[in-house]
């Protein structure tokens, strides 16, 4: 039982450990059945619960790592994190709106217009994505599945505060090393909808409008004039598509389509995928978007 | 050169050329105008684009004015494509350790007498130039533009073809770029008439 129980309980220290072939480990944990996906794609969750990574073997790692992801430290980086984004979610009497765009880039090359940036953490859970695309659906992911842990623990669904607060504690004890992600939590528990946004720098705030991203300023803009709490779940859903619309049109970073989700007590619905520039010349319901178009 | 971004492209056909721009004008990635043109009619039947800083765009097009009004005050004649570039190149490297921040394109026919021979070329922002016999390429796009051409580019095409051709070049070229795009206008200069259609084009 004792086994058992320190296997689940996570610590708060983060194991690290270093990449070195003197290690007597090295070879041994390459090929362990716990690195092949016998954990469904966490195989490098340590007997901790808590996911270990190797670390670079140079003097400074995070000074190395830096080198290595971040476009200011040195624009020829390899790996390009995602900066351009414009996700949105808010919070009103019939529930939670989440709505985010689909673009990705590289520099100014367009690399995909189907992105994904709603991560589905669980049934009653969603994560939006801004900043680094696989720190994003990495740590959402994997706070899904200690969710579910707390669940089956506990006998009740996780609170989205208490969610929000362990992705948070997570993120902090990477501070520094160059995690970058930009994430609201969303969803509907004891308390009702609820909003946390969280931060990689280890910012966590509850509220009713958050707008992450590039684009975030555009979006504001039209969702601040159109908010109310007592809002319809169609007005709703409305002012979300627009402010994604007019962060779409503006921000030359973010576009392509909008993903519209609807958080209610039952869980979350998606309501639908909607292309940008279809909604700047026909709009939603009859009204096209643009200016153009609506002043003539 | 990406400041307010925008990209243009020209191409040869039979007995005509062809040249389309976008029409954005940004500040960085923050979209400020949807209307903005860079390409300008220099004579009925050669017109000069130019993709880069757009105040020097607007400072370079009345500068090219003044020089062709002079050149054909002087000359008592229209100027040719091909003197129009050699124009342009002397008054870029005029400015060879200050530069304009613009990348030209040059698209006409040659005159009728001469039987209105297609021409394009473009130069680099201090004035080296590039005739090509197909296509020529400038902008924030111009690596999408110039793999799109590559694909789409066929020699002897009519009027409409030319036109249908520049117009998936440039739309499908500038979806892929975030400084370009949001609608497109293409010029096409045949020896009887010039056909400028505005183009609905991709908004975000």
């Amino acid at each position: 039982m004792n086994t058992l129980v320190s296997r689940f309980t996570s610590s708060s220290s983060t194991e690290l450990k270093a990449l070195d072939s003197r290690d007597p480990d090295y070879g041994e944990n390459e090929a362990s059945d716990i690195t092949w996906g016998s954990l469904g794609g966490f195989g490098n969750l340590g007997l901790n619960g808590i996911p270990s990574f190797n670390i670079p073997t140079v003097p400074d790692p995070t000074a190395f790592l830096r080198l290595h992801t971040d476009d200011a430290a040195d624009s020829s980086c390899r790996i390009k994190i995602q900066h351009g984004t414009t996700t949105l979610a808010f919070r009103f009497q019939g529930g939670v709106i989440v709505a985010v765009d689909s673009r990705a880039t590289a520099g100014s090359y367009i690399a995909s217009g189907t992105v994904k940036k709603v991560i589905e953490i669980n049934p009653h859970l969603l994560g939006t994505m801004a900043g680094g695309a696989a720190d994003c659906q990495f740590w959402e992911t994997y706070l899904g599945s200690q969710c579910r842990i707390y669940e089956l623990r506990n006998r009740e669904r996780i609170s989205v505060a208490a969610a929000s607060k362990y992705l948070s504690n997570l993120v902090y004890s990477y501070k520094g090393m160059g995690l970058s992600m930009g994430t609201m939590i969303c969803g509907w528990d004891k308390t009702g909808p609820a909003i946390f946004y969280v931060d990689s720098d280890g910012t966590r705030l509850k509220g009713d409008v958050f707008s992450v991203g590039s684009g975030s300023t555009f979006a504001y803009g039209v969702l601040d004039q159109g908010y109310r709490w007592d809002l319809t779940d169609e007005e709703a859903q409305e002012l979300g598509r627009r402010s994604i619309y007019a962060a779409g049109h503006r921000d030359a970073f973010s576009g392509n389509t909008c993903n519209l989700y609807h958080v209610k007590e039952d869980g979350w619905k998606f309501i639908g995928n909607y292309d940008i520039t279809k909604l700047h010349y026909e709009g939603s319901q009859g009204a096209a978007y643009g200016y153009d178009q609506r002043t003539q | 050169m990406q400041y307010n971004g925008g990209s243009i492209v020209a191409m040869v056909g039979k007995n005509c050329v062809a040249i389309a721009s976008d029409l954005r004008l940004g500040n960085q990635a923050l979209t400020i105008a949807t209307d903005f043109e860079k390409v300008f009619p220099i004579t009925d039947r050669i017109y000069l684009g130019m993709a880069g800083l757009a105040t020097d765009v607007l400072t370079l097009r009345e500068r090219f004015r003044f020089r062709v009004n002079m050149y054909s005050i002087k000359e008592e004649r229209e100027i040719e494509p091909k003197t129009l570039a050699q124009l342009v190149s002397s008054t870029l490297y005029e400015r060879r350790f200050g530069p304009y921040f613009i990348e030209p394109i040059i698209a006409g026919l040659t005159d009728s007498s001469k039987g209105s021979q297609p021409f394009i070329a473009s130069a680099d922002l201090i004035g080296c130039l590039n005739f090509a016999k197909d296509f020529v390429v400038v902008g924030t796009a111009e690596d999408k533009l110039l793999g799109v051409a590559e694909g789409l580019w066929e020699p002897d095409l009519e009027p409409e073809d030319l036109f249908e051709t520049i117009s998936q070049t440039l739309l499908n070229a500038v979806d892929r770029d975030a400084f370009s795009g949001w609608g497109a206008v293409v010029h096409v200069i045949t020896p009887d008439k010039v056909i400028t259609r505005t183009l609905k084009g991709r908004m975000d």
